[in-house]
């Protein structure tokens, strides 16, 4: 009899797993209708990117999913096509782009900044120069009261610690960008570990994206790292202000940025804006890109999910950008969005432009 | 015997008119073929597994050969990769989480196995070991990165170390709390199976208990005991989770306990997602069959000892 | 044991509410929001790869305690014993070249198929260790009974090792419900709600990972409150089998 019962009850859990089940595949084909656009990449625009999509979502209701998994993981994916596209502040090297089965456009969002922030009791301001944090990072500059860095920085007392180095972890184009400028101004730098967004670090602990910098740098008492900008400011974390080519030391700020950005912009906008010659530029500023196949047929995407990317990718580089400046990120210049529009319009599905 | 299963079988209300009369009439010989396919499905999924890895790793086998377990350099902007920082920091924090999960393991074996076989403190200690086993590995990295590594920082400022407070030394404790489980129920099982004739006989020598079990339980658990710290160590080895967040993510060979590190498996964790260039990646997999290799090695050979000292693991 | 305990329960109820349980994750910086799709996305995972794996697993484990000997049953048993050392992470790996990449996008299902890799072992060996159990005579009755020898199976010996393949399931259950690494490149994990198993969904671990190792304070507390969640469901499922266990287990 005991059998009896515990067989109905089975019988009863297999019934409601079957109905479960069944109600599971149902929810696929209806909600298969719904285009939900995924994504993959830089944790540097992620701030402002979960706000964008968050607000494109209760405006469009169409779903974004934007995982920040390091540019180097946003390009590694998108050359798998394992996403739609793929957020990057690196630029994709010429070797990347020709294992890509088909060209890949570098759509700008916006560009930030990289700052210097540290973990000092007493939280204070400190100036540093290219060569100082070259050094610092290569590990030749241990102490923060080294005499090089107490010179730039009179008047400040610096305790007699060993700096503790965090750098990314992982893929990054933080990582990138921090390194394409070190490498531009530090020849010791570019020759022992170069630009890129995945780097033999010569010392130093690794966080993982942004977040994790910024999260080790404040756990670990003297300790340095290099985060995007909105992270320093939103966990209260101090962060140096940086002598650029004029001689300036340059706060990070929207205006710093912007100046750096208002460069020449090439038609398919891979640009570097490290070391800009900009007068009060914040030399440390990149772009951030959404990278996208130029021609969306490929595999089973539809020609409507390409449509809805198009037009994402469009409303993120016009109404969009009201959104970054509350967040501290500096908003595409008016020739920044000129480019930026010819590029989303040359995307098509099957050679047909999506956009006119 | 066979009166009362028939009676069971009755019970079941299961006869042979019934149950044949079924609409799907299965054969013998098919279901029978169904079992077998069962059995080479579970079989080839292995081979596939491990042919999959060693088919992805190629590129970078045929690039690096044999010597990728001895460098050291882990460089993805040269393409110079080197599987020594890994095999360092994986050997280093599993064998040092075992020697200190053995300081506790060890003691509870005997515990459990000679003193309270049986009885409410048996149970609660058996439970508990249990539930240790059951917590998913993320909350014990959480916690470790959260409770411990402040403790760990404040210890190395005393010591005068770089306060990392991450590190192969954190690592290790985590993963020494996380592989407990596996030697003591192990090394409990083994113990209370050491016949009593051979313990009443050294006791009939004057033997204090303490010295029983020293002399003559150890030593006869001793292959068992051997298995379950083998098991634990094969566990430590592909523990990737509570590892990757303590552990510093450094890719050079750790200098001191202090130190941060990584591991196969946490390195893997970190750069598999983002590895551009077809030799990071293939560089990447060729960890993950080392790793897979050697715990496979490590666990085989645990498994065939506990087998043979016929204890039901 | 303890303290990690009464630490996790501590932190984790202040932030567990009905709200809390509800909604989905806000954007970062905002406060608020909650773990919904984490649950849900932890439920439909394990419900697919139970799907994938305990009918494999049962009958290979019937199999096995069938077939005692012979070249096959000793290569199927080394085989599962293989699988279950395998790290999770390397399951992952596996599991990403085989759905993801052909699929061309993360996906609920291949971190199922993940999942359902790293149950199928427990499942075996749970299945083949309580049918060995069973007495042949039992068994022979059927079969003298002129029961045929698929039904002999499934209605007689099956209901009356069900107690112990249940175990068995439940436990691996309770293990890939934690389970973080495999699925780190495979369902990927989404902001949003997803019933669609051929989309990325988010997952308890997956997002304590997230949330822990980000600096957000608030998002830590989220952290906490979804671990005290998830340690709640695996070691109460733990619990409740040893509990059937104890009641259900079938005597001869």
């Amino acid at each position: 009899m005991e059998r009896k019962v515990f067989a109905l009850r089975m019988n009863r859990v297999l019934c409601f797993i079957t109905v479960l089940s069944i109600l599971i595949f149902l929810g696929n084909k209806g909600i298969a209708k719904e285009v939900e656009i995924i994504g993959a990449g830089a944790t540097f625009p992620y701030p402002i990117y979960s706000k964008m999509f968050d607000v494109y979502n209760k405006e469009y209701g169409v779903k974004v999913n934007y995982q920040a998994i390091g540019s180097g993981g946003g390009i590694r994916q998108l050359i798998n096509k394992t996403v739609d596209f793929g957020g990057s502040d690196a630029i994709m090297s010429d070797k990347d782009l020709a294992e890509a089965s088909a060209p890949i456009l570098h759509i700008p969002t916006c560009a930030g900044a990289v700052v210097v922030t540290y973990n000092l009791s007493g939280n204070p301001q400190l100036r540093f120069t290219p060569d100082v944090i070259a050094d610092i990072f290569l590990g030749k500059i241990g102490k923060w009261n080294d005499r090089r860095i107490s010179a730039i920085n009179p008047g400040t007392k610096l305790p007699d610690m060993n700096i503790t180095v965090v750098h990314r972890s992982d893929g990054s184009g933080t990582t990138f960008i921090f390194s394409d400028y070190l490498s531009k101004v530090s020849a010791e730098w570019k020759e022992k570990v170069g630009a890129g967004t995945s780097l033999n670090w010569p010392t130093g602990l690794g966080g993982k994206g942004n977040p994790g910098v910024a999260g080790l740098v404040q756990q670990t008492p003297a300790s340095i790292g290099y985060v995007e900008l909105i992270y320093a400011l939103q966990n209260k974390m101090p962060y140096g202000t940086v002598k650029n080519k004029k001689g300036n030391f340059v706060t990070a700020t929207i205006a710093s940025t912007s100046l750096a950005a208002n460069t020449d912009l090439p038609d398919d906008m891979r640009v570097s804006l490290t070391d800009t010659d900009a007068a009060e530029g914040y030399p440390i500023s990149g772009f951030t890109w959404i990278l996208v196949y130029k021609e969306q047929n490929y595999g089973d995407r539809s020609e409507e999910k390409a449509r809805e990317l198009v037009k994402m990718l469009w409303w993120m580089t016009h109404e969009g950008q009201k959104h970054a400046e509350p967040l501290h990120y500096s908003p595409l210049s008016k020739r920044g969005v000129e480019k930026a529009e010819k590029l989303i319009r040359s995307i098509s599905y099957k050679e047909k432009p999506l956009m006119r | 015997m066979a009166d009362h299963s028939i009676a069971d079988v009755l019970a079941l209300k299961v006869d042979a008119k019934t149950v044949n009369q079924h609409k799907f009439v299965l054969s013998e010989s098919s279901f029978r073929k169904i079992l077998y396919l069962a059995a080479i499905c579970v079989l080839i999924l292995l081979m596939a597994i491990f042919f999959s890895l060693l088919f992805s790793s190629l590129p970078a086998i045929r690039n690096f050969g044999a010597r990728f377990l001895a460098r050291t350099t882990w460089d993805p902007v040269k393409a110079e990769f080197g599987a020594l920082p890994f095999l360092v920091g994986t050997l280093a924090t599993s064998f040092l989480a075992l020697i200190i999960s053995i300081l506790f393991s060890l003691p509870i074996s005997i515990f459990l196995g000679e003193y309270f076989r049986h009885g409410a403190a048996s149970m609660f200690i058996k439970s508990i070991i249990e539930l240790l086993a059951g917590i998913p590995s993320v909350i014990y990295g959480f916690c470790g990165l959260f409770l411990l590594t402040p403790v760990i920082r404040a210890l190395e400022t005393k010591l005068g170390v770089a306060p990392y407070g991450v590190g192969i030394f954190t690592a290790s404790l985590v993963l020494s709390v996380m592989i407990i489980p596996y030697s003591a129920s192990i090394g409990r099982e083994v113990i209370s199976l050491v016949p009593s004739d051979l313990k009443e006989a050294a006791l009939s020598f004057g033997a204090t208990r303490f010295e029983v079990i020293r002399k003559v339980t150890l030593p006869y658990a001793y292959s068992g005991i051997f298995a379950g710290i083998l098991l634990a160590l094969g566990r430590a080895l592909g523990e990737t989770m509570a590892v990757t967040m303590v552990i510093g993510n450094s890719n050079f060979i750790p200098t001191s306990i202090f130190s941060p590190g990584n591991t196969l498996a946490s390195v893997i964790a970190n750069e598999f997602t983002e590895a551009t260039g077809s030799l990071y990646l293939a560089s990447l997999i060729e960890l993950g069959l080392v790793l897979f290799i050697v715990t496979t090695v490590i666990n085989v050979i645990g498994k065939i000892i506990i087998r043979r000292m016929g204890v039901g693991a | 044991m303890f303290f990690i305990l009464f630490f996790i329960t501590s932190k984790g109820i202040s932030v567990v509410n009905w709200t809390f349980l509800t909604q989905l994750p806000k954007p970062v910086g905002e406060t608020g929001g909650g773990i919904l799709n984490a649950i849900i996305g932890t439920f439909i995972l394990v419900i697919i790869s139970t799907l994938f794996s305990v009918p494999l697993g049962v009958f290979t484990g019937i199999f096995l305690s069938e077939y005692r000997k012979g070249r096959l049953v000793y290569f199927t048993r080394l085989s599962i014993e293989i699988l279950q050392g395998i790290p999770s992470i390397v399951i992952g790996i596996i599991a990403y070249m085989w759905v993801v990449l052909p699929m061309g996008s993360f996906s609920a299902l291949s971190g199922a198929v993940a999942l359902g890799l790293m149950m199928l072992p427990v499942i075996v060996t749970a299945t083949e260790e309580t049918l060995k159990l069973i007495p042949d005579s039992l068994r022979e009755a059927s079969l003298a009974l002129g029961v045929s020898y698929p039904r002999t199976i499934i209605k007689v010996i099956l209901p009356a090792g069900l107690s112990g393949i249940m175990t068995g399931i439940l436990l691996s259950v309770a293990r890939v419900a934690g389970e973080t690494a495999p699925l780190l490149f495979t369902a990927f994990g989404s902001p949003f709600m997803n019933l669609n198993i051929l989309k990325p969904v988010n997952s308890l671990p997956l997002m304590i990972f997230n949330y822990a190792t980000s600096p957000y304070p608030e998002w830590h507390t989220l952290a906490w409150g979804a671990s005290f969640v998830l340690v709640v469901f695996v070691l109460s499922l733990n619990l409740f089998t040893k509990v059937v266990t104890r009641k259900w287990k079938v005597q001869f």
